[in-house]
C-alpha cells in the first residue's frame, strides 16, 4: 500500500473508531486519534503478522502498553481482518471479550494491558526470547507520554540497553496531554530524546502523523545492539478540529451531533486528499 | 559481629526429632536451586530470571553452568515479573526468582496483570519467604504474600514443607501451563513427607492420622506440627497432620474430612492469619456446615516482634510446645 492508500484508509479507521466509542458509550477518544496513524502503519506495513500467522512463533509482536487506546487498535485490527467488524458492536457489552483494554481472548492480541508501565518490561521478555532463539522477530510497544511517569518504564529502559535488544522498538505517542492536563504541568518529563539516548537507546524523532517519516523510522534498523525509541510527536484528537488538543476528549464520548460533525469533517478531509493527489 | 543463631528446636523437640528418626535435609532453597538446574540442563527453554538475587536464590552455579539460560535484570522486581511474563508468552519456561517480600509486594500489579490475567505459564518463586530473614525486620518479611495471591484469579500457590515437596513442586511448576507461585524459606528442613506419598498439586499430604485434633499446616511450620502430634500422642491425644502444600486450589476434601473426623482443627502458617491458610480452611469448614473447635496459629495483625525466625516461631507459638499447648487447651475447653 502506498502512503496515499494508507492516509485514505486512516479516515475510514478514524470514523470507525469514533462510531465504536459513540455506540459503546465509552472510550479514549483523544489518545485513540493521536496513535491511530502509528497503528495503521504498524499493522498494514511494518509488523510481520497477519490474521493467519497469529500463532506463528516467529511472528513480530505488538503490545499496546497504553492499553486504554484500545478502540483505535480494534478499528485497525478488524479492518485488517483479525476479527469481524460486527464484533465491535459488542465493545463494553455484558459477556463481550471486547472490554476497554486489550485482552488475549481476542485474536491477535498478545497481552492483557491497561495498567500503565507494563508493556515495555513484557516486550523485553519477548525480545529476549527471540534473541535466545536466534529469531528475526521484532517486538514493538506503544507508550503514552503521561505513562512515562511509571518507574517500571525506566527499569526496562535500562535493562533493554544492557541486554542489547536491537529487536525492540518503543514508540512514544507524544501527544503531550494526559487526563489532568498538559504532561509538562502534571509531571514534566522533558527532554525525552536526551533521556532515552542517555539510557542507551537509538532515538528517532518524527511527526507521528507523517506516513513516510514514520515508516522510515520504523523500518530502518537501529545500530547493532541498540534498542530503538521513536519519539512520535502527535496531536491528541488528531483529525477532528474540535477535539484536537482539548483535554476533555481524553475520554470524552461524542454526542450524536458531535459524532455527526466529526464524521463529516473526516469525510471532507478525505475528499480533499482524494482530489489533491489524483 | 552477629548474634549466634538461636535454635529452632528446644531440647525436648530435638529429642522428639531423634525419637521419630526424622532425617535432616537441607534448605528448601538449595533443593530448589539444584532441581531447577537439573531441569534446565535437560530443557534449554527453561530460563531463570533474577533481580540481583542469584546469590540469595543459590543460583550462582546455575548461572555458571547455563549462562544463556539466566537473565539478570538488576534490582528491579517490576521489570523482573514483566520480563518473566514476556518470556513465558513466547514459549519459554520462565522462572522469576526473587525474595518473596519484594516479589509479591513491589511487583504485585505485574503478577496480577502480566502473569495471572494474561494467563501465561510463568513461574514466580518467592525465596526466603515468611520470616526467613527474621532479624532483618519487617521490610524483609512476607507475611502477606499468600493473602494477596489468594485474592488474584488464576495462580496455583505452592508452599512446600520439606525437600521432597520442594523438588516435586518445582517439577510440577516446570510442566504447568498456567501461572504458578512457589514460596519457601532458607532454613534446613527435616524430611516429613511419608515414604510413598505422592505429591499432587491441590492434594494435601497426610503425614499422620489422628482423630482428636487436626493440624493443617504448610511450609516450614509443618515439622513443628509433626513434633506436636507426637508429643500429644504421649499424652493420649490423637493428632492428625496435613501438609497443605497447595494453598490454591485448596484441597477441600481433605479439610472437610479433618473437620468431620476430628474434634478440633488447628491451622499453622508462617503468614499473617488475616487472609492466610487459616481463613481459607475456616471458610471451607463453615460453608460446609462444619464447626469443629478451631484455632488459627500464625502471625497476628501487629507490629511483628523482632528476632530471628526461630525466635518469632517460638514467640507466636509455632513450636512443638506451643502447638501442643494450643491443642490441649482447645480440646479441654468445655
Amino acid at each position: 500500500m502506498t502512503d496515499r492508500d494508507l492516509v485514505l484508509k486512516s479516515f475510514a479507521l478514524r470514523r470507525r473508531m469514533l462510531r465504536l466509542i459513540y455506540e459503546a458509550g465509552a472510550g479514549h477518544t483523544g489518545g485513540g486519534l493521536s496513535c491511530l496513524d502509528i497503528l495503521n502503519i504498524l499493522y498494514n506495513r511494518v509488523l510481520k503478522i497477519t490474521p493467519e500467522t497469529v500463532a506463528d512463533p516467529l511472528r513480530d509482536r505488538y503490545v499496546q502498553s497504553k492499553g486504554h487506546c484500545v478502540e483505535a487498535l480494534y478499528a485497525v485490527m478488524s479492518d485488517r481482518g483479525y476479527f469481524p467488524d460486527a464484533d465491535l458492536d459488542t465493545v463494553c457489552h455484558y459477556r463481550s471479550y471486547y472490554v476497554g483494554h486489550p485482552t488475549r481472548k481476542i485474536r491477535g492480541m498478545e497481552m492483557n494491558t491497561g495498567a500503565l508501565g507494563h508493556g515495555l518490561p513484557i516486550c523485553l521478555g519477548m525480545a529476549l526470547a527471540a534473541k535466545m532463539d536466534g529469531a528475526t522477530t521484532r517486538v514493538f510497544t506503544l507508550l503514552g507520554d503521561g505513562e512515562l511517569a511509571e518507574g517500571s518504564n525506566w527499569e526496562a529502559a535500562m535493562a533493554a540497553a544492557h541486554h542489547k535488544l536491537d529487536n525492540l522498538v518503543a514508540i512514544l505517542d507524544h501527544n503531550t496531554l494526559q487526563i489532568t492536563g498538559h504532561t509538562r504541568d502534571v509531571l514534566s518529563n522533558e527532554p525525552l530524546d536526551e533521556k532515552w539516548r542517555a539510557f542507551g537507546w537509538e532515538v528517532r524523532t518524527v511527526d507521528g502523523h507523517d506516513y513516510a517519516a514514520l515508516t522510515a523510522a520504523l523500518t530502518t534498523p537501529p545500530p547493532a545492539g541498540k534498542p530503538l525509541f521513536i519519539l512520535a510527536n502527535t496531536v491528541k484528537g488528531k483529525g477532528v478540529g474540535f477535539m484536537e488538543n482539548v483535554g476533555k476528549w481524553h475520554h470524552g464520548v461524542p454526542s450524536e451531533a458531535e459524532l455527526a460533525q466529526a464524521l463529516s469533517e473526516l469525510t471532507a478531509a478525505e475528499q480533499k486528499v482524494r482530489e489533491a493527489s489524483v | 559481629m552477629s548474634a549466634p543463631a538461636p535454635s529452632m528446636f528446644s531440647p525436648a523437640a530435638n529429642a522428639m526429632i531423634q525419637q521419630l528418626g526424622l532425617k535432616k535435609g537441607r534448605a528448601n532453597l538449595e533443593e530448589f536451586a539444584d532441581t531447577l538446574q537439573a531441569l534446565a540442563t535437560a530443557d534449554r527453554n527453561l530460563i531463570a530470571v533474577t533481580s540481583d538475587s542469584r546469590g540469595s536464590g543459590k543460583l550462582a552455579p546455575f548461572g555458571k553452568a547455563l549462562p544463556k539460560q539466566i537473565v539478570e535484570v538488576g534490582i528491579a522486581e517490576q521489570n523482573l515479573v514483566g520480563i518473566t511474563a514476556g518470556l513465558a508468552a513466547c514459549g519459554k519456561k520462565a522462572f522469576g526468582v526473587s525474595p518473596s517480600c519484594f516479589l509479591t509486594a513491589r511487583s504485585l500489579e505485574q503478577i496480577k496483570n502480566d502473569v495471572c490475567y494474561s494467563n501465561v505459564p510463568a513461574v514466580l518463586v518467592g525465596i526466603s519467604s515468611g520470616v526467613s530473614y527474621g532479624a532483618l525486620g519487617s521490610t524483609h518479611h512476607s507475611l502477606h504474600d499468600l493473602a494477596v495471591l489468594r485474592a488474584i484469579n488464576n495462580v496455583t500457590i505452592l508452599v512446600p514443607a520439606d525437600n521432597i515437596e520442594t523438588r516435586e513442586a518445582i517439577r510440577y511448576a516446570a510442566k504447568a501451563t498456567r501461572p504458578v507461585f512457589v514460596r519457601f524459606g532458607k532454613a534446613a528442613m527435616f524430611d516429613v513427607t511419608p515414604a510413598g506419598a505422592v505429591f499432587e498439586a491441590g492434594k494435601a499430604i497426610t503425614i499422620r492420622e489422628g482423630t482428636d485434633v487436626a493440624f493443617i499446616a504448610n511450609g516450614e511450620t509443618v515439622v513443628h506440627a509433626v513434633l506436636a502430634a507426637a508429643h500429644l500422642a504421649a499424652g493420649g491425644i490423637s493428632a492428625r497432620v496435613l501438609s497443605l502444600h497447595t494453598v490454591k486450589p485448596l484441597d477441600t476434601a481433605a479439610i472437610l474430612a479433618a473437620g468431620r473426623e476430628c474434634r478440633a482443627v488447628i491451622t499453622v502458617e508462617e503468614h499473617m492469619v488475616a487472609g492466610g491458610v487459616g481463613e481459607a480452611v475456616a471458610s471451607t469448614l463453615l460453608q460446609a456446615g462444619l464447626a469443629p473447635r478451631f484455632k488459627m496459629v500464625g502471625f497476628p495483625d501487629e507490629d511483628t516482634v523482632t528476632g530471628a525466625q526461630a525466635d518469632l516461631f517460638r514467640h507466636y507459638g509455632i513450636s512443638m510446645e506451643g502447638l501442643s499447648a494450643t491443642a490441649t487447651a482447645l480440646l479441654r475447653r468445655s
